[in-house]
């Protein structure tokens, strides 16, 4: 079966080439009459036909409808009507905060973009930050005050709070407390204990459901102090990743780390002197990091501490007892003392932490590639430990008030506790939360909490730098912050979040040029000085030995890799963005790997109930290869009753499940087979380019003795075999490069595209029938085995062909060369024909099989680019090289008369990218930094041999295993 | 057997072709009257406004350049229209008892903004960016006419797509120095259009942009 195999496949059904993939492949527009077919749905169909011909021809007739201006009564001084503003501010997840800069239209922010100045950015942002402004104005958000779910007011709560206050405060404060995420705001936490000070019967709980619990219990553990540990990926040659997925997660720094890693291997790609970072990574669930593993062990998530063991008792004491794979992995460490990283995942147990720690420290690495700092969290506390404290004491009746600040208890706290049985004895129960949630439901009162671009905050980064959070907004529907809640507690009430901030800064910088400080660190989006110190840590204490595995059917707990943890879910752009593994939309499923699927008689699509620890929950199956054998992988944040029109019912609750002794993972787990057929929405076959070499990868050593790998004779067409003239370009020649080697697959230039270029979202029927609409999709690729494949993503936009195969065909001329060679979708022009889209040999174009666009829900008009044109029904689109952008450019260099330097027009995609893997620029310009990455010899062109000579061209991967390690 | 067509048929046939031809060239003779009338252009219809705002009075009266009221013309793709503070700057002086002024100063108490129907409204897929027609040597008074003589303003040419590429397949016929782009009474073509079109566009590095994302994206 081995050898039969193609080189690179893209799933379970190409393997075998079943006749339901081959028809699906073989349809451009798979299931593009469902309406034709189905009897009821035909006369749906027609009636809309008729309608829909009778308005054409209506409105054809109509005179241009009458449009107001509004300027202002006073302008505000830097405001210019039709040039964007950009600020700085910071999001946070976790309580981690990264630094943005955020595009904004006459104050409606509509673009997140990273903030160069910010360590934790450089200028990168992830899908999740790209989609939050959608967040912003989603009209399912919670909009007014209630009280028993009753519309309320503000006054009328505030009263209510001083009252549960004054009660407890009656007792010095006992039978209040406090529960919010993990901390790292400065001000809030000199709010909090300024009030526990007061009140100091009050407490203060913190819990995250996917927060750093082990990360914190492992440090406590190894030094005994919960310290922070940063690492430093650009001085790493030997990368040992233990289920840690650094790369692309809600890991602290991950955007951070992301750069650092593959700044490293482009460089060693130019230069065969450098040395490139080789990544082992030991999981269970395949990641982002796993995909860009040298060396992907796969094992069970619950073995992976056993491996670490392993690892350390080989450092410590070679023996021919380990197996090969630690053997190898352990002289390559010990072979970069001080120049490698052990790095233990968030999701794996404190132990497996504490021999990360200890590894570190025997190799040198402590002070030289991992640093430790003091926790960036204002009040580190083990998060379960607090949560369990506050329902027992609900149980136990000591509670008499509880006020969350954000949150969804009642939906993600373990299910052990029973958070909702206890909550109900609570007599004065309050929430904060930027929807009304399902805590929100069991609330007396629910307070819509403020969107944090139009909040006035500050937050700590990864390594401790703290910036302000600047609102972009003054918030839509009268949103509090904590702040303004901890106000209230202080008989404050009528003191504003700005203030109260800006206090906390002013009594840490007294100094008579605090208007200046304020200023300078409102306007960088850091505050100077506050990155913490590096910190040499005591010798890592190897306390108890690590359990081993247990046997039995392991479940494994993670958050969703396009939704988080539930959170976000009500976010139709992460709904439908691609999981990366597994190309699956607006769902969650349960991962198995192949041969347990056949082991357990189950495949894709089977709805099973998984029972564990006494809770039972069904969901649907999904086959993953790579995925560790004897496991189960169920991913949070779904199943939600509360969400919003969005997100409301679909997917199952994972959480359900959770327990807090298995808050990551557990043994013992069982399932049984319910039914089958489950119809999942993925985009993974259309759109396919099928056997043709679209990736190519080979080793770092390989492509320095051979660089003409990526480029067989066989595939090159001499550019004179067409009968249309050569195009002259004479000013500009846009092109883009991608560098596969950079590219980790995390999607965030998909999202970014969608933000930038107002894509609409289709819903999973229609993502069904392949009709998204995503301009940039990533492709994903195997390689290798059925069981343990190589995951390989590349992003595919528009190619922007020289002798572009839709512009001969379109009848209307609705996609033409420009005199830049972009290729132009003209969409006053188009008609709908698709024949663009059938001739398209890279299927990048997207047609708009309904209005998807929104045009009716007005809290969304707010999200769109006004540069861009909202697409209407009836019209292909494409990828158009963000030309809004190039525009804009081109118009301020030629008003200032200059020429435009490289660099200065960023494509939304190579602006999110945290790799900086996509680089566009200017062909014409052989100094332009795209131009020297299309001369590197692994520079190729997807499907050039059909000579349509693409302008978006990819970099080869290349990859750095360990020639110790032969993958057997 | 009889003949199926009376005699007279032969003429009727005739008079039929020609009568169906002179309707169908009166069908589009109509339907072009009617594209390129005032009722679908706007095309010399004053607009009515919250306040008769008169260009001829403040631009020929009072001598007020574009840019105090337009102000982000130079800058941005959209000239500006003037917030309230603007009027009022000269409006709390003088004539401030004229019931006229009465929205002005309303809006100016209440906080609320004037709102202005807009005489010059391009389809929403169109992006015209005003700085660098200005920059360009493009004036005011090419694309707006003589707004300087307008007591309420209207629009003097289509803005369709066919008169947008005239000019921008040949700039040379209606750009002007640069000093004069806010000169209202300067005249494109200008008599001497001939010899300093080609010039300034040579000096200006005026393109000929005519792909279609120039304006469309």
């Amino acid at each position: 079966m081995q050898k039969d195999l193609p080189q690179y496949w893209r799933s379970l059904e190409e393997l075998a080439q079943t006749a339901e993939f081959r028809a699906f492949v073989e349809d451009e527009f798979p299931n593009r009459t469902p309406d034709w077919n189905d009897a009821g749905s035909r006369r749906r169909f027609l009636t809309l036909m008729g309608a829909s011909i009778a308005l054409a021809g209506a409105s054809a007739c109509t005179v241009q409808p009458k449009e107001m201006i509004v300027p202002y009564v006073r302008q505000p001084e830097d405001y210019v009507p039709g040039k964007p503003l950009f600020y700085a501010t910071s999001a946070s997840w976790g309580g981690i905060a990264t630094g943005l800069l955020v595009e904004s239209h006459l104050g409606r922010p509509t673009k997140i973009e990273g903030n160069p100045q910010h360590p934790a950015s450089l200028g990168a942002t992830d899908a999740t930050m790209q989609a939050s402004v959608l967040t912003l104005y989603d009209p399912d958000r919670s909009q007014t005050v209630t009280q028993n779910g009753n519309i309320s007011e503000w006054g009328v709560f505030v009263t209510a709070l001083t009252a549960a206050r004054d009660s407890a405060g009656a007792r010095r404060g006992a039978g209040f407390r406090l529960l919010t995420g993990t901390v790292t705001s400065p001000t809030l936490a000199a709010q909090i204990q300024e009030f526990l000070t007061a009140f100091p019967g009050a407490k203060w709980h913190q819990y995250e459901p996917c927060g750093r619990h082990s990360a914190r219990a492992g440090a406590t553990a190894a030094f005994g102090q919960p310290l922070n540990t940063i690492y430093r990926f650009d001085r790493a040659a030997v990368i040992v990743s233990l289920d840690a997925d650094f790369l692309c997660s809600s890991m602290p720094g991950s955007l951070r780390y992301a750069r650092d890693y593959s700044a490293r291997r482009r460089a060693a790609a130019v230069n065969p002197n450098a040395h490139p970072p080789r990544l082992y990574v030991a999981e269970g669930t395949p990641s982002i990091t796993g995909g860009m593993a040298e060396h992907r062990l796969r094992m069970r998530t619950s073995e992976v501490a056993a491996f670490a063991a392993a690892l350390a008792q080989e450092l410590k004491a070679p023996s021919n007892g380990s197996s090969a794979a630690v053997r190898a992995i352990a002289k390559d460490l010990r072979a970069h003392p001080g120049e490698s990283i052990v790095i233990a995942g968030e999701h794996q147990p404190p132990g497996v932490h504490v021999l990360a720690h200890a590894i570190n420290q025997m190799l040198g690495n402590a002070g030289k590639t991992v640093l430790y700092t003091d926790s960036v969290e204002a009040n580190p506390v083990d998060e379960l430990a607090s949560l369990t404290e506050l329902v027992n004491e609900m149980r136990s009746g000591a509670v008499e008030s509880l006020l969350m600040f954000g949150g969804n208890p009642v939906y993600d706290a373990p299910a052990d506790l029973n958070f909702l049985a206890e909550l109900k004895k609570i007599t004065f129960r309050a929430h904060l939360g930027v929807y009304s949630n399902e805590t929100a439901a069991w609330c007396h009162w629910h307070i819509p909490e403020a969107h944090y671009l139009e909040t006035w905050s500050d937050a700590r980064a990864y390594d401790g730098t703290a910036s302000i959070v600047q609102p972009l907004i003054a918030p839509i529907y009268s949103g509090k912050t904590p702040h303004d809640l901890i106000n209230v507690l202080m008989n404050r009430a009528d003191r504003s979040s700005h203030d109260t901030v800006r206090d906390y800064w002013q009594r840490q910088h007294p100094a008579a040029d605090f208007n200046d400080f304020w200023q300078i660190s409102l306007h960088d989006g850091v505050i100077a000085g506050t990155t913490f110190t590096e910190k040499m840590p005591p010798a890592a204490k190897l306390s108890t030995p690590v359990a081993s595995a247990a046997s039995g059917l392991e479940i494994v707990f993670r958050p969703d890799p396009s939704i988080g943890d539930g959170a976000l879910s009500n976010n139709a752009w992460l709904q439908e963005m691609p999981k990366p593994q597994n190309k699956m939309t607006w769902d969650n499923a349960v991962w198995i790997s192949p041969k347990s699927a056949e082991h357990y008689g189950v495949t894709t699509g089977d709805v099973i109930e998984i029972a564990f620890q006494g809770r039972k929950v069904n969901g649907p199956v999904w086959i993953l290869p790579g995925h560790a054998d004897e496991s189960l992988t169920v991913h949070l944040g779904y199943g939600r009753t509360r969400a919003g029109k969005v997100a409301n019912g679909i997917g199952f609750n994972a959480y359900a499940l959770r327990v807090s002794s298995a808050v990551w993972q557990g043994s013992g787990a069982a399932f049984t087979r319910k039914s089958g057929g489950y119809p999942f929405a993925t985009t993974q076959h259309t759109q396919t380019m099928e056997e043709r070499d679209p990736f190519r990868a080979a080793t770092f050593a390989e492509y320095h003795q051979n660089p003409g790998f990526a480029n067989p004779p066989d595939k090159h067409v001499s550019p004179e075999t067409t009968l249309f003239p050569q195009w002259q370009y004479n000013h500009h020649k846009w092109g883009m490069a991608i560098d596969l080697t950079a590219c980790i697959g995390c999607h965030a230039c998909t999202i970014a595209c969608q933000s930038e270029n107002n894509i609409p979202v289709v819903g999973k029927t229609e993502v069904a029938k392949g009709r998204h609409m995503n301009w940039l999709r990533v492709d994903r690729y195997y390689q290798g085995s059925l069981d343990d494949p190589e995951t390989l993503y590349q992003p595919v936009p528009c190619m922007h062909c020289e002798n572009a195969l839709c512009e001969l065909v379109c009848p209307v001329a609705a996609t033409v060369h420009s005199a830049e060679g972009l290729n132009e979708m003209v969409y006053n022009r188009c008609v709908g024909t698709r024949y663009c889209s059938n001739n398209c040999p890279y299927k990048v174009r997207r047609f708009n099989f309904f209005l998807y666009a929104d045009w009716n829900t007005q809290s969304l008009f707010g999200v769109r680019n006004p540069d861009v044109s909202v697409r209407s029904r009836g019209v292909m689109e494409k990828c158009s090289y963000c030309v809004q952008r190039i525009n804009g450019a081109k118009i301020e260099a030629e008003k200032q008369d200059r020429p435009l330097a490289d660099g200065e027009i960023v494509t939304a995609c190579q602006q999110a990218c945290p790799a900086e893997a996509i680089v566009f620029g200017d062909l014409n310009d052989p100094n332009s930094r795209v131009a020297k990455l299309k001369r590197e010899r692994r520079n190729y062109g997807l499907l050039e041999e059909l000579n349509t000579r693409p302008r978006t061209t990819y970099l080869a991967r290349l990859r750095n295993p360990n020639p110790d390690l032969d993958k057997g | 057997m009889a003949q199926i067509f009376p005699r007279s048929s032969n003429s009727l046939a005739k008079i039929t072709i020609v009568a169906v031809l002179l309707a169908g060239g009166g069908i589009l003779w109509a339907a072009y009257a009617l594209n390129a009338g005032s009722f679908t252009t706007g095309v010399e219809v004053a607009r009515d406004q919250n306040v008769p705002f008169s260009h001829k009075h403040h631009v020929s009266d009072d001598g007020i350049d574009c840019r105090y009221c337009h102000t982000s013309v130079e800058t941005s793709s959209f000239a500006g229209l003037p917030p309230t503070e603007t009027c009022m700057s000269c409006h709390s002086q003088i004539w401030t008892n004229a019931a006229m002024l009465e929205p002005v100063r309303e809006s100016f108490r209440s906080g609320k903004s004037l709102e202005w129907t807009r005489v010059h409204d391009l389809p929403d897929f169109v992006y015209f960016n005003h700085s660098i027609h200005v920059n360009k040597g493009i004036g005011c008074s090419t694309c707006h006419g003589r707004v300087d003589q307008m007591p309420l303003t209207f629009k003097v040419n289509t803005l369709y797509m066919q008169w947008c590429v005239g000019c921008h397949r040949n700039p040379e016929k209606y750009v002007r120095p640069r000093d004069q782009v806010f000169n209202p009474a300067y005249e494109t073509p200008a008599p001497n259009q001939d010899e300093i079109g080609p010039k300034l566009v040579a000096q200006y590095k005026i393109q000929s942009l005519t792909d279609c994302v120039t304006c469309h994206r």
